[in-house]
This record gives structure tokens, sequence and C-alpha cells, in this order.
């Protein structure tokens, strides 16, 4: 197990070094200066740009620069916005409230998504089940912008049943709306995904055996048929969780969250490439670490999974 | 047994039947334990209509989904965005340009059936002027994606070895990233910032999506390169390269198709939110994205300048989803029996 948790880590690597690299270079060695966009684009005195320059090292060669900026990265020292404040500090506030924001839609598509999917599985063909379908079919055609406005509008403003904007602290109630609007989308494919891997196994050899052996109905359906159904779930919730993380920008956008997306939209709007930087790469190693944890569960749904 | 190999045809006679019935194998003669043809008639199930015409796996999808509803809307809706998209002025008489402040926030009258916007711009005719837009930036990802992912992921997948390693590692990295924010840091870009147009969004897009497509011919590659087929046509003295060229890829194509079909219209949901974002195309070209993103200030006293172009795009997105669904559905054969 712990050399299996070792080998999996290490193969992490080289995706995390290449997914930084990869921000780091488009962001850095593309044309175009950080310094003139810190300036306002306006003229600078040349020692006032020199001291800029060597504060976020950008005198130095771009292989020194990353080498210094996965240094930031790891130890978490992640140098300070244009306004003064401290990354780390700023990254520190704003993460809580995405993470729980995106934990939040995570549970919202697992457990209506599963439930749905199961449902629609045992019942192919009939009306549930087309209707899922056609529903989970639009919800995944409309923008999650235009699901966002509308669901503000009418949820939040008509009706008056949810905050139709986060208010200060970003406290769990006032986050119900976003974290469905956010999680509305994948709940779709979750849906879909639980939906067919049901039918695939529910006629299986060892589904026929559970019934024949006289257990219930609805044990035989949520241990045996469900679990080994969810595999393909599980691994698509794990790649959600990153996304989830990076793609709530429009969400909290729109309901005002002043969470990590809200961070990185403003500093990208202001040009604050170190900013933007250093919050893309703590995103990106979210995103494989929560990979990771995909593999491990994979052992526990299926144990002829092993760690070798 | 004799030494020439050369199978003895026997004859059911009676004495054969007879050895069978007792018991007793002759040592000279082969016996065959097959019933006499006479007891094994030909049902009409095995019966064989050598006139008829061979299908592809093509015409038989073809002809599965000529039947099916879900695929007939889809593909008549898709049509008419095309149709629109080519030539808007069909569609509408009404300059969208033309916009007077008069008329700004109006609800709908003869000749403007969907109102005005903020700026008094017709809603229905920016609609029908914003479809090429969106569908250009649809379609082109969707084509180089196709053509760049399948590449790679049917190189990959066919010659393995270090280079499948290396583009499978690659592609890793560049899913680490999640398409949004990758596109919002590239579109971000002074390079791209300040040359803005349908080019830069498609080229960002494309970027972030081969990724995908790679893995899904991947995977279809490696399924077909070890089937029979494709043993035999390099038996028969083709190039391996000739053999993936002409048969492993034409057999590994069903779900690339599917697949670009259905990310066609996430492509187009992407470019919305990116004009959404105000990094997307640039503010004068007419697009589902940017009039939805204007329209976002005026949602609580014109919430129809927002739903129009929304609906308009969501339909769009809709019918290529179902378009994919539909094939899918086709090109299974299992899918098909049940």
């Amino acid at each position: 197990m712990f050399m299996f948790i070792s080998k999996r880590f290490l193969q992490l690597i080289p995706v995390f070094l290449g997914a930084t690299l990869l921000v780091y270079f488009l962001v850095f060695a593309t044309p175009g200066d950080p310094i003139a966009a810190l300036s306002g684009g306006k003229p600078m005195a040349p020692a006032v740009e020199e001291a800029l320059r060597a504060q976020y090292n950008l005198d130095q060669p771009f292989w020194i620069q990353y080498g210094l900026y996965l240094k930031s990265l790891v130890t978490f020292d992640l140098g300070q916005t244009f306004s003064g404040q401290e990354v780390s500090d700023v990254l520190g506030r704003a993460f809580p409230v995405t993470a729980r924001l995106a934990i939040m839609a995570l549970a919202f598509e697992a457990v209506f998504g599963v439930i749905f999917g199961v449902i629609a599985g045992m019942r192919k063909g009939k009306l549930f089940d087309s209707t899922v379908l056609v529903a989970s079919l639009i919800v995944i055609a409309v923008p999650t912008f235009v699901l966002g406005f509308v669901l503000q509008f009418f949820v939040g403003v008509k009706l008056d049943w949810a905050k139709p904007t986060v208010g200060v602290g970003a406290p769990w109630g006032d986050l119900i709306l976003p974290a469905a609007v956010l999680g509305l989308v994948s709940l779709a494919y979750v849906i879909r995904l639980t939906r067919t891997s049901i039918i695939e196994n529910k006629n299986a050899d060892y589904v026929r055996t559970a019934t024949a052996k006289g257990l219930s109905r609805r044990r035989v359906v949520s241990v045996h048929i469900l679990r080994n159904s969810l595999i393909p779930v599980v691994t698509f919730l794990g790649a959600d969780l990153g996304s989830l993380m990076g793609g709530a920008i429009v969400t909290e956008g729109i309901f005002n969250v002043p969470g990590v997306g809200n961070l990185l939209f403003k500093a990208i709007k202001a040009g604050e490439t170190p900013t933007v930087v250093a919050v893309v790469g703590v995103l990106v190693l979210i995103f494989v670490l929560a990979n990771l944890v995909v593999d491990l569960l994979y052992a526990w749904l299926d144990p002829r999974i092993r760690y070798v | 047994m004799s030494e020439n190999p050369t199978p003895e045809i026997i004859e059911p006679s009676d004495g054969a039947r007879n050895t069978r019935r007792t018991g007793k194998v002759s040592s000279r003669t082969i016996e065959h334990y097959v019933a006499p043809l006479e007891e094994t008639p030909l049902l009409a199930v095995d019966f064989v209509d050598e006139t008829a015409e061979p299908q592809s796996m093509w015409s038989q999808a073809w002809r599965s989904l000529r039947k099916r509803p879900l695929f007939i809307i889809s593909a008549f809706l898709i049509l008419l965005v095309i149709v629109v998209a080519a030539f808007p002025q069909l569609f509408s008489h009404v300059d969208p340009t033309a916009c007077r402040l008069d008329d700004s926030s109006e609800t709908a009258r003869a000749g403007h059936p969907l109102g005005f916007t903020l700026q008094g711009c017709d809603v229905y005719s920016r609609i029908i002027y914003g479809a090429r837009a969106s569908f250009l930036v649809g379609l082109f990802t969707t084509i180089i994606v196709v053509v760049f992912g399948g590449v790679v992921g049917a190189l990959a997948g066919y010659y393995g070895g270090w280079l499948d390693a290396v583009l499978a590692r690659l592609g890793d990295i560049f899913f680490a990233l999640p398409l949004i924010l990758g596109a919002i840091i590239v579109m971000q870009l002074p390079a791209f910032r300040d040359n803005r147009s349908v080019w830069t969004v498609i080229i960002t897009l494309a970027a972030f999506g081969w990724p995908q497509m790679a893995r899904i011919t991947r995977g279809a590659v490696i399924e077909a390169r070890g089937a029979d087929f494709v043993t035999a046509s390099r038996a028969l003295g083709l190039s391996k390269f000739r053999a993936l060229v002409n048969h492993v890829i034409p057999n590994s194509l069903s779900p690339v198709i599917v697949i670009a079909t259905i990310s066609l219209g996430t492509y187009i949901v992407a470019e919305a939110t990116l004009s959404f974002l105000g990094i997307g195309l640039p503010p004068e070209i007419m697009s589902w994205g940017n009039d939805i993103s204007n329209a976002q200030t005026q949602l609580r006293n014109n919430p129809e300048t927002l739903m129009w172009p929304a609906l308009a795009l969501s339909i769009t997105v809709l019918s290529f989803i179902m378009l994919g669904d539909a094939v899918r559905d086709a090109l299974d054969p299992k899918a098909r029996k049940g």
C-alpha cells in the first residue's frame, strides 16, 4: 500500500512540473511585459522598474525564474500582489470559501447524481429514465453562466428562497445556490455515467446469484450493482473536484463569492501575472492530488485491484 | 490411418449407421459423428441472400440513424444553424448594427419580434447574425482538435513504446489544467489580448481540447490494431504505416466522430463563457456569448435580452449533443440490438 502510494506520488511529479512549466512559460515567455501592466502602461522610472524586475525575479534567465517559482510554490511563499499583500494571505482567505463551495457542489452532484442515475438505470426506457435523460441534456447544453443568472433571478430574487448573493464570510447557507449552480452541469454527467454503468451491470451473473440466494432487491441494488458500477463515477468525481475549484470562476463571479476563482479573475483582469501563476500552481497541485485520492478509492470499490 | 491426409469422404451408408449404433468403430474408416443432412434441414434462419450488397458499418449506421426521431430533429436544427450562419441576410432584413437609443430596452413590436437591447439594437437580428461567429468557433476548434488530437492519439496508440509514454504524459499535463482556466490564462496573454479575433479563440480552445481527442483516438486505435484484419493486411505485404492509414484508422473512427460532435457543442459554450468573462471574442464581433454578456447587467429589468440569445445558444448546443448521442447509438451494434 505504501509502495503504491509513493509510486503514484512519484508519477504525479512530472505532471505537476509540466503543467506549472506550461503555465509559467505561457505567461512569462510570450511577448508583453508584466511590469508594464503594473504601471498601467505608463512610463516608469528606470530605477523603479529595475527594482520591480528584481522583486519578481524577472531579471533572471527563464530556467532560474521557473526554479524560484517552484520553490515559492513548495514553500508556500508566493510573493506579493501588486497592492502589496502577501499572495499566500489572500489565497489563505479565499481558499476555504472555494473549498467549501466545491465540496458542497461535489456532495450535491454525487448524492443526487447517483440516486437519479440508479433509478434511471434500473428503469431503463421508462418515463423517469427518459425525463432524466432529456433534462440532463438540457442542463449540459445551457451554459453555466446562463443557469447561474436564471437561478439567481428566479430563486434568489423573484421567489426569495435563497440569498441571491453571498454575504461576508460566505456562510454555508449562502453557498447553497452557488454550489447547486456549480454542480449542476457535472450532476448531468454523473447521472448519465451512473445510468450507463448500472445498465451494463444489472444483468451480470453475480446479480442473478445475489437475487437467487434470496437477498432483498434493495440490498442487491445498493450493495452488489451499485458498488460495481461506481468506478467510472468516482473517476469522474475526482477529476471534477479539480475543475470545480478552477471552474468556479464563473459561478463565483455571478454570486459574488469571495473565493479563489474571483481572486484569479480579478488578478487576470488587472494583469497581476505573479498572482495568477501562483494561484494556478496551487490549483494544479489540488487537481493532481484529487486524482491520487481517486486511485486509492478504486481499491475500496474493487478489491480485485491490488496495490503493487 | 493412411499416409495421405486427404480426408476420406464417407457416404452415410447403412453399414456406417449400424456401426455407430452398435458402438463398434471400424479401425479403417474415420467416423464422422455428424447427423445426416436430412435430419438437420436448412431452416429459413440460415438462409443467406447471396445477391444482397454487402453493407459497411457506416451504411448500417446510416440506415439505423435515418429512422431515429432524435437524429432527424437534431440534424434539421444543425442544418438550420448552418444556413443561418452562412446566409444571415435571408432570415432578417434588419441591420443588427443599426441601433437607435430611442429604442433602448423597448419590447417587441412589428418587424422586431424579440424586442431591443439596452443599446437599442434588434435582438432577433443580432441572434441571426451572431450565429456565424459561434458556429465558426465550434466548427474550426473541432476540426483542429480532431486532426491534431487524432494524429497524436493514433500514432501513440499504434506505435506504442516511448512515443506513447511521452505523448501520454504530455496529455496528462494539459489535463491538469481545466479548459476554461487554461483558456483564460492564454487569452489574457498580451499577444492574444491585443489581437482578439475568432481565430485566437479557436487556437486557444484547440490548444486545451486536443488531449481529450488524443486519448479517445489512442484507445480506439489500440483496440483496432490487434484485430485479425490488420494482421491479415500486414501478412499481405502492406507496410506498417499503410496498415494504420488504410485499416486501423477507418476502424477507430466511430468514438472520435461521437466525441467530436458532442465537443463541437461544448466549444460553443466555452466561447460564450470566455466572451461572458470579457476575454473571448472582441466586442465588435457579434456572437451569442457577447450578447448574453452585454445583457447580464439588464437581467432584472429586461431579462428577455438575455434569454433569447441564451436560448439560441442552448438549442444549438443541444442539437450537437443529441446528434452525438444518436450517432453513438447507431454506431454501437450492442446498443442497437437492445
